[in-house]
């Protein structure tokens, strides 16, 4: 499994041809407590960098990108309920939603976790 | 992801922002700043959510150092300042405070303020963003014999919450018998303080006036005491949201009247009223009689996901009929909550209204205000 990030702070884990996508950790601390996450349906094609989540703390609403193209094969139904686990655990449990990719070269250009670090340490 | 916006906190283009006093002191308590109001301004500490919660079952302190503090002097003030607000500014005994409004002669509102009597003049607060407007207002309105002091150096700090008076009588002793909307002269350490019970949170509490360069002191002295923590403007806009206080250029401006904006009680004497020399009062009065074209109400957000400043609402064609002029997350409803301008015909109790925000519907049921009880100390009646 590999791990990649993109410049609008989105990861996504792959596996096979499948992604999982969440939001940073850096992220989630920049919004504050998150109080709303409206993730994509089933079966939605999105293109790479399509408005395909939206979260919302309590001061703002904000766009979760597309970081692949691809189906979307589930959202997180935790998050409906629970969220706050995108502030708890942005990284594992606060996934937002499961894609099948559809054009996996598109990963080559986006950060590792080492160069991510980088890229928020320098904001 | 991106934001859509950065909920109120108003980022002029280019605009070189001001330092509060206490700059040093929240950028050194974790505070992130961002810009409103033409100052850098912490938003948060340890998070809206907790620092909100935290106000409604103890008490925080929260810098409003941007806010303009004017002292207003001469002869004749009371007639001059009564031709620019609504207010029976004559009645107003010393020490007692007053809300009121600074009114366009078109009835539209320029800004919403406070007022004090003090012995030798009139002390009054306005909001940080339009402060220099105020200023220029006041001095092409007031006769040459009001003299108007801006008071820059000084500082503005509010403790606000049920243990707010138990933090700061330890402190400052006096101050718990203090009623709502009364103020008085004390002093700390040598120190000359202001201290009046308000606040902008629904909550008892106080707010201090005093000389800048004492202001870190006092904000350490307070925040050791173990009932009070630092508050950001993030829990100060949805502690006020719950309580039914608009915001100035938000809920309010020169497009909105007293009357839309449900602040009746600011037109509340009949002496003015008869008088009816006031700006704007044959508007205003007449509103007041027959009803405005749109009115302020509270809604309920059905759902989880907030309806915010912008959205609009809408018919049953989908054609917009009112406008949300503040939302967010309301922590203590646990809901999201907003306030907008609607026809009076959906300003009833109970009116389901829809709302479309970024093509998307939502409900929202009309409220009565407060959401949350206020909770302040009143004068016991005898």
């Amino acid at each position: 499994m590999s791990r990649y990030f993109t410049q609008d702070h989105e990861w996504i884990d792959v596996t096979g041809d499948v992604g999982t996508v969440g939001i940073s950790d850096y992220a989630q601390s920049q919004l504050g407590d998150i109080v709303f996450v409206d993730v994509p349906e089933t079966g939605k094609t999105l293109a790479k960098g399509d408005d395909a989540a939206v979260v919302e703390s309590v001061k703002a609403a904000s766009d979760v990108y597309a970081p692949a193209s691809g189906t979307v094969l589930e959202g997180n139904a935790a998050l409906a309920d629970t969220p706050a686990l995108v502030n708890e655990e942005p990284e594992t449990n606060g996934w937002f939603f499961k894609i099948t990719l559809s054009d996996p070269s598109e990963l080559e250009a986006m950060m590792d976790e080492t160069a991510y670090a980088a890229f928020i340490a320098a904001l | 992801m991106s934001d859509y916006d950065n909920g109120g906190a108003e980022e002029g283009p280019e605009i070189e922002n001001e330092l509060l006093p206490l700059d040093a002191w929240h950028r050194a308590r974790g505070g992130r700043m961002v810009p409103f109001a033409g100052y850098e301004m912490p938003v948060q500490y340890d998070g809206i959510m907790a620092e909100h919660l935290w106000v409604r079952e103890h008490a925080g302190l929260f810098d409003v150092s941007h806010m303009g503090q004017l002292f207003l002097s001469g002869d004749g003030l009371d007639a001059a300042l009564e031709a620019l607000i609504p207010a029976d500014v004559a009645s107003v005994k010393v020490n007692a405070q007053k809300y009121s409004l600074l009114l366009a002669d078109n009835g539209g509102i320029l800004d919403d303020l406070m007022f004090t009597r003090w012995d030798d003049g009139i002390y009054m607060v306005v909001n940080g963003a339009v402060k220099y407007d105020d200023i220029t207002h006041l001095l092409d309105h007031l006769p040459d014999d009001v003299t108007i002091n801006h008071m820059a150096d000084a500082a503005l700090l509010a403790l606000q919450g049920p243990e707010a008076v138990t933090a700061l009588a330890r402190l400052v002793p006096g101050v718990e018998q203090l009623v709502f909307m009364t103020g008085g002269r004390f002093t700390w350490q040598d120190i000359d303080l202001w201290i009046s019970r308000s606040g902008y949170t629904g909550e008892d509490g106080f707010e201090i006036s005093l000389d800048a360069e004492h202001a870190a002191a006092f904000a350490d002295a307070l925040t050791a005491e173990p009932e009070v923590k630092p508050i950001g403007l993030g829990a100060r806009d949805s502690l006020r949201l719950e309580a039914d206080l608009p915001l100035y250029g938000h809920d309010l401006d020169t497009e909105t009247t007293p009357i839309m904006a449900a602040l009746n009680f600011a037109i509340g004497s009949k002496r003015r009223r008869t008088e009816a020399n006031f700006p704007g009062a044959a508007r205003i009065l007449e509103e007041r009689e027959n009803g405005p074209p749109l009115r302020r109400v509270g809604l309920v957000i059905e759902g989880r996901q907030p309806v915010r400043e912008g959205a609009a609402v809408v018919d049953a064609s989908g054609a917009e009929i009112g406008t949300v002029t503040s939302g967010g997350f309301a922590p203590s409803l646990n809901a999201p909550i907003a306030m907008a301008y609607v026809p009076p015909a959906l300003a009833e109790i109970g009116t389901v209204l829809q709302l479309s925000q970024r093509d998307k519907r939502h409900s929202g049921i009309v409220t009565a205000m407060p959401f949350i009880p206020h909770r302040y100390v009143r004068a016991r009646s005898t």
